[in-house]
């Protein structure tokens, strides 16, 4: 298998190159390959298990080494993830998985370095380091398990539980304005930003093979289920009769609509820029908002994600942004290789002794 | 001795010489100070300098928060301090004056700018009257000389320059004065500036004809009547640069890097006084070194980790408000049992502290901050150069033992400088690393298996096994692991063994240390002065100074304060009382009166500079002589108590 997964990927390295791929006739490897011998322990009906099951049964698909994956995650019930891989995995502490992940992945090139993470851990302790990753753009696929809850701790409120969320910590509900997570990634300037759902497989699959395509930072929102302390959270656009009229399905290219063939809404443009729902008949004439993940600016895919909100009339599901920049880990690699040529090679004994001994020395015979 | 020149004036021969230049921050007195010291080092004295400098970057010009000295000690001896008092203070304004006059013994030798020493210069800092008339300066040699405004005539023929640009050159006119009066070659200075000024012609020639009027000013003027020499020091054979401690730390590490054979990564956050080490690293990418400037000090070492895990040294690089946020990073490491060095660079604390000033409380917090039974060892650099040595050491422990290890530098190991014998490259000690490549265990089937905690049976370390090694693949994290398999596990034994394998494990590290080496040449003592880190060159310097009355004393000094030499306990309990001087509370003597029971005499100040060798010289003598009770804190309280108290 090849690198080349049908991606626009004209002149844009792929997010897996420079790791070592299976030769062409290496036995193709499968699911159990990457399931490690670990019993899974998160509470049974958890959307985790179907991420799990999602991302076992994609890894063989990118043909790389398997020894050459590492997951690295922080605390929280979905940070438990790299165990029941069979990579290389560090489950660290609670928020600063990126930026372990940052180092190791800017000092080894031959590394698909994955990250797992869940709301509180990404988006409260690990905001910081969340949106620093995503302004350098390191090589990193970041899959962000957001349960809108602390599912670890047993069910206090998240950065991303809606006002009035009643939980342990908030019996008169809570006060705090949510983050939106995609919003905050493409405020960070994210190179990729997608969001899908635990429960859609073959969705999840094809976000997942974009995502390690991606040359970047990917971050990658999966709305997951935990049915102990936050259940149904996803049922208006998980219940087959609702979600036709909420999940607006982004293709990139395509005008930005949503609804069942009949009933199409479509989005356009109105005065003052501000965007709208328009029955598909009145959207003639109109300026039709058509996805663009590729624009170089942002704002167009902020607005998209602004379009969600906590009642979930509309959610926005896809690719919001993808665009090629250069990778804070190849850059900072750049300088030290160009720094090494420069200096005819690899430093030997001579040129350390020549580094210690400075500019000013002087001799006592 | 004394000899005549030809031009009519006299050179003295002296020993040894303390200098320190003070001005305002704006002054250049650090630059000036790092000139005189590499025309000193070239000369072939031995030497130590103490800059010491506000935390503002220009705090109100001429007020006293804003004066930066730098302090020089030259000998044709070995020098072991800064030295506690200045023979000649350069005071480049009243400011300058009056925050270093107390330090001045009577006699010592003051040139003072007069140019500054105007009505507005002297109100600012409280003068009523112009000390340099007033006769309040009387026990002292006062050199005025108009600084400025000689330096401005000297310049006059240059019309491109303002008077601003003129008047910044007197710096160098103060360098060439004092390199006439002590002898120094000024050609060094010269290709310095040739080199820092090469790209602004008319600001080159402007400072090189600065400093040649010093030097003339000098030889002409009747005011400076004797020069003086200092022959060389009597120093080992060898080549020899001068260095500062974070330049010689920043050193050892690259060093360390190609001595392991493994890239060196470091991530850091930019904090007083440890910068100057991620400057230096990112310069030397050609070494092979990365350097990551990360959000917080939290990513810093999180990168340095996870570098770790991919078989790179991982480095990280703080001061203590820093290590307080790594905390749970350094944690991590204990558990993940994964190489990695942590550089702190002491400075006055709690909160924000001192952040320029030295002092050495961190020791407990490297010890025990952290939470559970999280063993890290840890050790110091006994003077700037030794920071080379120190870094080299940190990267054995840290890849041999694969743990977290700490380097305890402080404030004036960092920016204080000596004359360092270059060692050479491939006779250091071979550092080289090897990762796990193959199974190391079989599993009930018998069949070949990779425990990731299956120890090595003489250090206790398990294997590195990095991400790419084909059949190793293996999970690790915080979460307690059984032992060999690495697996979760809350069994309660297996929490119990692990925690004390992980502390046998840093207690190993005793067996490749050697002993806690004694400096008693008489054999005779009674009291034994046991230091560690930059308060090496006090402690020995009083030792000196004791010894030269007559009197005994034993002197040791620990590299290693977790795990201690295996000796310590019986060096301690060889000696009637040990006197143990600290820049913090007392933090070692509380490891030590625990872990040994030996009730060591804590001696202790939190100044923000090193001990002066009297003061330690004077607290030998009183424990010898009898004195139980040695803690200047506590008579300072006191007076502060009686006075009604403002601390
Ligand atoms: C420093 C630190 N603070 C707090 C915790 C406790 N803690 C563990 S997981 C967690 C929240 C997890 O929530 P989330 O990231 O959403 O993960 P989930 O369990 O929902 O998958 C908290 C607060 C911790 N482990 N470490
Ligand atoms: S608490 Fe919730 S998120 Fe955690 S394992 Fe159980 S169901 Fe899943
Ligand atoms: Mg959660």
């Amino acid at each position: 298998m090849t690198t080349e997964l049908g991606m626009p990927s004209i002149g844009v390295r792929s997010g897996t190159a420079g790791v070592p791929h299976l030769a062409e006739d290496d036995p193709r490897q499968t699911k159990k390959e990457f399931t490690s011998d670990q019993e899974v322990r998160w509470c049974p009906g958890c959307g985790d298990y179907a991420i799990l099951a999602a991302v076992q049964g994609f890894l063989p698909e990118l043909g790389l080494k398997r020894e050459n994956t590492v997951f690295v995650s922080g605390i929280g019930c979905s940070s438990r993830f790299p165990y029941y891989l069979d990579t290389y995995g560090m489950h660290s502490i609670h928020g600063r998985a990126p930026a372990i992940a940052t180092g190791l992945a800017t000092s080894r090139p031959d590394l698909s370095v994955w990250v797992v993470t869940g709301d509180g851990d990404a988006l409260s302790i690990g905001g910081n380091h969340l949106i620093h990753a995503l302004r350098r753009n390191v090589n990193l696929t970041i899959l962000l398990f957001n349960n809108q809850i602390y599912g670890l701790t047993k069910g206090q409120y998240s950065p991303t539980s809606e006002v009035g969320k009643v939980t342990k910590s908030t019996p008169m509900g809570s006060v705090d304005h949510p983050f939106n997570p995609v919003s905050l990634a493409l405020g960070a300037e994210a190179t990729f930003v997608a969001r899908t759902t635990d429960t859609d497989r073959k969705h999840l699959t094809e976000i997942l093979r974009a995502a390690a395509e991606h040359r970047g930072t990917s971050l990658v929102e999966i709305y997951q289920n935990c049915p102990i302390f936050n259940d149904g959270a996803f049922d208006l656009i998980k219940d087959r009769t609702q979600q036709e009229a909420r999940i607006v399905h982004l293709a990139d290219g395509e005008p930005v609509a949503v609804g069942p063939e009949g009933d199409r809404q479509v989005l356009v443009r109105g005065a003052g820029g501000v965007m709208e729902f328009v029955p598909h008949a009145e959207s003639e004439g109109r300026d039709v908002v058509v996805h663009d993940a590729g624009a170089a600016d942002p704002t167009q895919a902020f607005a998209l994600s602004r379009l969600d909100s906590p009642q979930m009339t509309h959610v926005p599901m896809g690719i919001f942004r993808s665009v090629s920049r250069p990778t804070y880990d190849d850059m900072v690699r750049a300088q030290v290789d160009a720094a090494i040529d420069t200096a005819g090679g690899r430093p030997t004994d001579a040129d350390l002794d020549a580094l210690i001994h400075g500019r000013d020395t002087w001799t006592v015979a | 001795m004394t000899q005549t020149q030809s031009s009519g004036k006299s050179v003295q021969r002296l020993d040894r010489v303390v200098i320190r230049f003070a001005g305002d921050s704006g002054d250049g007195m650090q630059l000036t100070g790092d000139r005189f010291t590499s025309e000193t080092a070239a000369l072939g004295n031995d030497l130590s300098t103490l800059p010491n400098f506000p935390a503002e970057i220009r705090a109100p010009q001429g007020t006293l928060p804003g004066v930066s000295s730098f302090q020089l000690h030259f000998a044709d001896h070995d020098v072991l301090t800064p030295g506690d008092a200045p023979d000649v203070l350069v005071a480049m304004n009243p400011a300058a004056l009056k925050a270093n006059l107390r330090d001045l013994p009577r006699g010592a030798t003051i040139i003072a700018n007069t140019d500054e020493f105007s009505k507005r210069n002297l109100a600012k800092v409280g003068y009523d009257a112009n000390p340099l008339d007033d006769g309040s300066l009387e026990s002292w040699h006062v050199h005025p000389v108009a600084l400025t405004s000689i330096t401005v005539e000297a310049l006059a023929a240059f019309d491109t320059l303002s008077r601003k640009d003129k008047e910044r050159a007197k710096n160098m006119f103060a360098l060439g004065l004092l390199s006439w009066m002590y002898h120094r070659p000024t050609t060094g200075t010269e290709s310095f500036l040739e080199k820092k000024f090469g790209s602004k012609p008319d600001i080159l020639a402007a400072n090189l004809t600065a400093l040649k009027a010093g030097l003339n000013y000098g030889e002409t003027t009747e005011d400076f009547a004797v020069s003086y020499e200092i022959a060389p020091a009597k120093m080992a054979p060898g080549t020899y640069r001068n260095i500062t401690g974070n330049a010689a730390l920043a050193l050892g590490l690259v060093t360390a890097s190609h001595r392991a054979g493994i890239p060196l990564v470091l991530g850091s956050y930019p904090i007083t006084p440890a910068s100057d080490i991620l400057h230096t690293l990112s310069g030397l990418k050609r070494y092979g070194v990365t350097t990551l400037q990360a959000e917080d000090e939290i990513a810093g070492i999180g990168a340095a980790l996870g570098a770790s895990f991919g078989g790179a040294i991982g480095v990280t690089t703080t001061s203590g408000p820093g290590v307080a946020l790594k905390s749970e990073t350094i944690g991590l490491g204990v558990s993940l049992e994964l190489p990695l060095v942590i550089v702190d660079v002491q400075r006055g604390g709690p909160s924000t502290g001192l952040p320029t000033k030295t002092e050495q409380s961190d020791l407990l917090q490297a010890m025990f901050g952290r939470n559970g039974e999280s063993p890290v060892p840890i050790i110091a650099p006994q003077s700037p150069a030794d920071c080379f040595d120190a870094a080299l050491e940190a990267v054995r422990i840290a890849t041999t033992y694969r743990t977290p290890v700490f380097l305890l530098s402080d404030g004036y190991l960092a920016n204080g400088s000596e004359p360092w014998s270059i060692p050479s490259v491939s006779e250091l000690p071979d550092l080289t690393v090897e990762f796990a490549t193959e199974p190391n265990d079989t599993d009930d089937k018998g069949e070949p298996v990779f425990h990731p905690y299956l120890r090595d049976e003489a250090t206790l370390a398990r294997p590195w096994a990095i991400p790419g090694t084909p059949g190793l693949e293996h999970r690790i994290g915080g979460i307690e692991k059984a032992n060999v398999t690495g697996n979760i596990s809350y069994d309660p034994d297996n929490h119990d063994l692990m925690t004390r394998l992980r502390a046998a494990k840093v207690e190993r590290i005793a067996d490749t240390i050697g002993d806690l080496e004694v400096d008693d040449p008489s054999g005779e003592a009674t009291v034994l002065v046991l230091g560690w880190g930059s308060t090496y060159g006090p402690i020995a310097a009083a030792a000196r100074s004791v010894r030269n009355t007559g009197a005994q004393v034993a002197r040791a000094h620990l590299r290693h304060l977790n795990p201690f030499p295996a000796n310590t306990g019986e060096v301690l309990r060889r000696y009637d009382k040990v006197l143990v001087p600290e820049m913090n509370m007392g933090q070692l003597a509380m490891l030590l009166r625990a872990k040994f029971l030996v009730d060591v005499h804590s001696f202790t100040q939190v100044r923000g500079l090193p001990f002066t060798t009297v003061e330690l010289a004077d607290a030998i003598v009183s424990l010898a002589s009898g004195a139980d009770t040695l803690a200047p804190d506590s008579k300072a309280t006191d007076t502060v108590a009686a006075k009604g108290g403002h601390a």
